[in-house]
């Protein structure tokens, strides 16, 4: 058999140019599939980079929010309420929203602050520069070093700035694991000062962060605030719940599945239509070697091994080049949002077999139906 | 008298069915020997080639019986004719059908890689079968550089390197020219041609019949006349 396979491999390969093509076809479509679907890969992780960052097990929010950009405040007594829980070990509140900072430079850049609980400061980031104490200094505001840091026009430490008319220092410059979608930067502060700077409506809690005492009790929190109205989530959820939106409310979902489908598409046009030419032109050999002997199932075995050897060189090569692309374009852009995950490499792997299978098919059925006699008698 | 190694009987085949039906065979009996080159021929649809593809188990009959060797072929199943016609028969096609995107060595050496033989070595012996036929320098060219006539004594090459004791040759001679032609059947019938290998030719080329022991006119599907050689002469 590995000497079948052998001669099926130097009669593929040794067709530079259909074998090239067919490589090209599958690569690009790969490329395609994995790129696209890495952009909404990363643009789903970036939607979740407030819950992925402060990593808080249970989150309570009102029904009503489907992204942590859009908070619904909620009043100070479901706080109250839900540290009154049995199976809360501890309750915080975490305020987010938006305001205008006045730069040294004199430009107003947007940027989202999150309030972190005055206490316990749950929720903190992970410091690079500076003490976290230095966050409860008079208008100390920690800046992230993220991708969107130098729109703050890279501050230090002791950097002054005007945020809503107040004054600003930054104590701290910290470092997260997912900067935001929207390109804005973030900067945190304590949750009173917050609200003292930033306009607030009647209720300021954007979410309550809940610590259960265990993971058995997470099941009674979510019933008891459910009672109240509200909705307690654990962090899986409420990054399922943004994805659900993004996928399914706001278009983002089904253009990226038309583009998958078309890149699809495109890669298997090319690639069963020049695994077809490759077929068509080598039928008669094929039909040459079926009358020296060769059984339907070793010709199918030959088929089969061409397609999943083209495929899976050019899924390589399309993974490859993704891969490549991504990474240049994350060093040169700091926005750039893509991110290969299993979940893409394997649904193009799935893609590219379905591909690879439709072609073989296609191959095999030609190539079965050819009668020795017919190469025969020429 | 010689071995006998083929027996057809009464072999019939037609194409198409009800008013279309053509007959392309129509009972013919005939036998070969080991050590003789039979020829066959006769006016292009004579069913010389239909009658010479249904004896090295490529074409089903509609009815007779092929004997190869004492053995009724077409009783096989599809895949042990496809053994038979690997192990027993050698095949020099038309167009020769030789693969543009291998060596010369690796087209020679397909059978015995069919047969499941180790790589190297089905190249070793190819390559001692280019010897053969005199082409081992041009052993690891693409069959697209060599001249018609090699590429005729390449597919001999491939048709015996895996000793089959039948050799069938379809028109052999309808690319080359007359002094080619020539050259190649008599190399065929001095250096293939052996006590334990038949050989059958399909032509209608007569300046190659001198290479023949024995000539059988086919016409209109059925054996006409003897042109050379006998029916018991062996």
């Amino acid at each position: 058999m590995i000497g079948i396979l052998r001669l099926a491999y130097k009669l593929l390969v040794n067709d530079k140019a259909k074998f090239a093509a067919l490589l090209v076809g599958i690569a690009f479509a790969v490329f395609l599939m994995v790129q696209i679907t890495s952009i909404f890969a990363g643009v789903l992780e970036k939607s979740s980079s407030t819950v992925i960052n402060t990593g808080a097990k249970i989150w309570v929010i009102d029904p009503g929010v489907k992204t942590p950009v859009y908070s619904i405040p909620m009043p100070d007594y479901v706080l109250d309420v839900v540290r009154s829980i049995n199976g809360v070990k501890h309750a915080v509140p975490l305020y987010s929203g938006g305001a205008l900072v006045k730069l040294r430079s004199g430009v107003y850049q947007s940027v989202t602050v999150v309030g972190l609980d005055d206490t316990s400061l749950f929720g903190r980031p992970e410091l690079i520069e500076g003490q976290i104490e230095d966050i409860y200094a008079e208008n100390g505001f920690i800046a992230v070093k993220d991708q969107e840091f130098n729109k703050l026009e890279n501050p230090g430490l002791g950097t002054v700035f005007e945020l809503n008319d107040h004054r600003g220092v930054i104590v701290g410059i910290a470092k997260v694991a997912i900067s935001g979608l929207f390109g804005i930067p973030t900067l945190y502060t304590t949750y009173s000062r917050a609200i003292q700077y930033i306009p607030s409506m009647r209720y300021t809690i954007s979410y309550i962060l809940v610590e259960p005492k265990s993971n058995e009790a997470t099941a009674y929190i979510k019933r008891e605030v459910k009672r109240m109205g509200y909705e307690a989530l654990t962090s899986d959820e409420f990054i399922h719940k943004i994805i659900n939106f993004y996928v399914y409310e706001t278009g983002v979902g089904m253009n990226i599945l038309i583009m998958t489908v078309i890149s699809f598409i495109v890669g298997l046009s090319i690639s069963a239509q020049t695994f077809y030419t490759f077929i068509l032109e080598n039928l008669e050999k094929f039909g040459a070697l079926k009358a020296i002997g060769v059984k339907g199932r070793e010709l199918i075995y030959m088929i089969l091994f061409q397609t999943t050897f083209t495929s899976l060189t050019g899924y390589g090569l399309g993974v490859g080049l993704c891969s490549l692309l991504i990474a240049t374009a994350t060093l040169k852009v700091p926005d750039y949002t893509a991110k290969i995950t299993y979940l893409n490499l394997g649904f193009a792997f799935i893609m590219v077999l379905i591909i690879a299978g439709i072609s073989s098919y296609i191959g095999i059925r030609k190539v079965i139906k050819i009668e020795p006699f017919d190469i025969f008698r020429g | 008298m010689a071995n006998l190694s083929v027996k057809a009987t009464e072999l019939v085949k037609w194409f198409g069915e009800g008013e279309a039906r053509t007959y392309a065979v129509r009972g013919v009996s005939f036998e070969a020997y080991f050590g003789e080159m039979l020829y066959i021929v006769g006016p292009s649809g004579s069913g010389k080639t239909t009658l010479l593809s249904m004896i090295s188990g490529i074409l089903r009959p509609n009815s007779g019986t092929v004997m190869v060797e004492n053995k009724e072929i077409w009783s096989l199943t599809n895949n042990e004719i496809a053994d038979f016609r690997l192990n027993a028969v050698g095949f020099v096609f038309q167009d020769y059908h030789l693969f543009p995107r291998l060596t010369t060595a690796e087209n020679v050496a397909i059978p015995l890689i069919l047969k499941k033989h180790n790589w190297n070595e089905s190249i070793k012996a190819a390559i001692q079968y280019l010897e053969i036929v005199g082409l081992k320098e041009r052993a690891y060219l693409p069959p697209v550089k060599l001249s018609t006539g090699e590429q005729q004594r390449v597919a001999i090459a491939r048709a015996i390197v895996g000793s089959p004791d039948i050799l069938i040759l379809d028109e052999p001679t309808a690319s080359l020219d007359g002094d080619t032609g020539r050259r190649i059947l008599h190399f065929v019938k001095k250096n293939i041609l052996n006590e334990t290998r038949s050989i059958l030719i399909v032509t209608h080329d007569s300046r190659i019949f001198e290479y023949a022991d024995r000539i059988m006119q086919m016409e209109d599907g059925k054996i006409t006349e003897i042109l050379k050689g006998d029916v018991d002469e062996k």
